[in-house]
């Protein structure tokens, strides 16, 4: 892991003409997303999922790369963001805006009740619980067929148009425009929280929960308000998700839906902001490509980038500057010798 | 009344076996060096594809659980020395990645060889009739796991409480740094330890394939039911990993008998309260007690 007081602030830190291009970069991303909505064409729904995903992804980073939560439970709060926002949809109010804040209410409560239960306890314990969640949800959701549509997921979502005015339609601009005004917002919220002393504690609380406690920071209340706003935010993602395909599957419930938002969070860069941008888009490029080969070989490279980064690439893409200078560096200094 | 009650109990302890025979491995493991191996379950399957995959062939059912045995003990060594040991001076993170990262490999690496659908294990015709017990017919199969189980079981208290491998192991897992401080080699003893647990668990998945079925993704299916046996019996507790895959080998088969819709409910709910009752599981050992 590299050393957590260097990342996030080392650009506020940085002399004039570096932040400046720093503010190009923190640019670049944005600038991106909206000149390819101009230039997708009919690829316009995979920048809408790639999107969705990132946001996923830095919900997750929250938990895991800031506050140290080892979970493999984040498709709970996608999943019931998901079939929250479609259930709705049917039964309530087709009020898209609507729908998606009672998804994101629903996973607060989803995470305040789950990380009352299980944030007591550590490590291989902690793992098993998340999981034991998902299992339970998904097991919930497959039973109540009536409800959810069970294996065949849940369909039949009407929407209406967002404030009366913008369609969903089917080349999925307006799902578009709307996830990326959705995930600019949350970007928002996630760098104050980051940046905030809340933030600064939860880094804290990752490297040394003891010594925390020591100085009185009230652990175990920090790590259930950063597991709740996470919740909330994959929650979001998952309404998000619901809403741009009128379609909620089963399989977002599935253990593999945690392990893609990991591979994604993991190959960008724990702790890196912007590290989800990256790890969603070459992330879904490489599913693209793969998938279409095999759907099975696609597990396989899946869990092979997985071993990959941990063994090669700890920092993530995001840190593969500073990997390449030290290789760069090492090579220098053995010539000098 | 009373028939009925030893049924469910025997079918609860013969489940409880199988969790048994697959999780101590892993429960040992995780205790001796703090590694968190999600692909434990891998192992396991491996197994059970080995055995099926020879006993299909008309090879016999003895012979294949030991081949069994033996590809996921090569496995396992093999997976030791080249992808574990760094592992073992990274963070919780970078070992839960890892490991998932494997049981995925795998999964598409099952799925490629010997396709989607469920894989048997053919067992003996004898294994597969019932037998008399006195007050009802049993099958012969779940009689058989549990007479195994309980052998294996024996045969490793004996091993953990009464041998100088069995007290080296045990003050490793109370202390490792004390036990290299007196001069034990510890990573030979763990290598050790994870070969045989390796071994354990692919002969847990071959006999076990009649109740934990064979699917590509066994791995990653049943690794919660495994973890699970390891966070209730206590990180590193061998008595405790056999108390509690027994427990719940018996508290699922009561919910599955009882409340078929609502016995995976049951389980959890159960696991839930132990672990608010006891975080550190039931019987751990002294390092982390």
């Amino acid at each position: 892991m590299p050393a957590a007081s260097d990342l996030p602030t080392s650009a506020a830190r940085a002399p004039h003409w570096t932040s400046r291009l720093a503010l190009l970069g923190h640019a670049l991303p944005w600038v991106i997303a909206i000149v390819y909505y101009f230039t997708a064409d009919y690829y316009l729904s995979f920048g809408t999922q790639v999107m969705i995903w990132i946001l996923f992804a830095m919900s997750l980073d929250l938990a895991l790369g800031y506050a140290g939560i080892l979970t493999l439970g984040h498709a709970a709060f996608f999943g019931v963001g998901a079939y929250g926002a479609g259930l709705f949809a049917i039964y309530v109010s087709p009020d898209p805006l609507l729908g998606h804040l009672a998804a994101i209410g629903l996973c607060a409560v989803l995470g305040v009740v789950t990380g009352a239960m299980v944030l007591h306890t550590t490590g291989v314990t902690l793992l098993m619980l998340t999981l034991a969640i998902v299992s339970v949800i998904s097991e919930y959701a497959n039973q109540a067929n009536d409800l959810t549509g069970g294996d065949n997921g849940l369909q039949g979502m009407k929407l209406a148009p967002i404030f009366g005015r913008f369609e969903f339609n089917l080349f999925g601009q307006t799902a578009y425009v709307y996830t990326l005004i959705v995930l600019f917002i949350w970007f928002l919220i996630a760098w104050r929280i980051v940046h905030s002393p809340f933030g600064r504690s939860l880094d804290g609380i990752r490297q040394n929960p003891r010594r925390m406690r020591a100085i009185g920071t009230p652990v175990w209340w920090r790590l259930l308000a950063i597991y709740t706003i996470s919740g909330a935010m994959a929650g979001s993602a998952g309404a998000l998700s619901a809403h741009s395909t009128s379609f909620v599957g089963l399989s977002v419930l599935n253990l593999l839906t945690s392990g893609i938002v990991t591979v994604v969070l993991i190959l960008g860069g724990v702790r890196r902001i912007y590290g989800a941008f990256i790890g969603a888009t070459i992330y879904f490029v490489v599913q693209d490509y793969t998938a279409k080969i095999s759907p099975f070989f696609w597990e396989f490279v899946v869990g092979g980038m997985l071993i990959a980064t941990v063994l090669f690439l700890e920092g993530g893409l995001m840190d593969i500057g500073n990997v390449v200078r030290r290789l760069l560096r090492r090579r220098h200094g053995e010539e000098g010798r | 009344m009373l028939s009925f009650a030893l049924t469910v109990l025997l079918d609860g302890i013969s489940y409880g076996m199988i969790l048994f025979l697959i999780s101590v491995g892993l429960t040992v493991t995780m205790g001796l060096m703090r590694v968190v191996n999600l692909a434990h379950g891998s192992f396991a399957m491996i197994g059970g594809y080995v055995a099926g995959y020879i006993t299909q062939r008309g090879g016999n059912f003895y012979v294949a659980a030991l081949a069994a045995a033996l590809a996921a003990a090569l496995l396992g060594a093999l997976a030791e020395v080249t992808i574990y040991r760094p592992l073992y001076r990274k963070g919780e993170l970078s070992q839960v990645l890892l490991t998932i990262g494997i049981v995925f490999v795998m999964t598409g690496t099952i799925t490629e060889i010997f396709g989607a659908f469920p894989y048997p294990v053919v067992f003996p015709d004898y294994l597969t009739k019932p037998i008399d017990i006195g007050f009802r017919e049993y099958p012969g199969y779940r009689l058989f796991l549990i007479a195994v189980g309980a052998v294996v079981a024996a045969a490793l208290w004996f091993l953990v409480e009464n041998s100088i491998y069995g007290a080296r192991l045990r003050a490793a897992v109370d202390n490792a740094r004390m036990a290299r401080a007196v001069g034990m080699d510890v990573s030979v003893l763990f290598m050790g330890t994870f070969v045989v647990g390796s071994a354990l668990a692919g002969f847990g998945g071959a006999l076990g394939a009649g109740i934990l079925s064979l699917e590509p993704s066994y791995a990653l299916k049943y690794i919660v039911l495994f973890l699970v046996v390891v966070a209730v019996g206590g990180e590193g507790s061998f008595q405790g990993s056999f108390v509690a895959a027994m427990a719940l080998g018996i508290i699922d088969t009561v919910g599955k008998y009882f409340a078929p819709q609502a016995a995976a409910y049951l389980l959890y709910a159960a696991v839930f309260l132990l672990l608010l009752w006891r975080p550190k599981g039931l019987l751990p050992p002294k390092s982390v007690a």
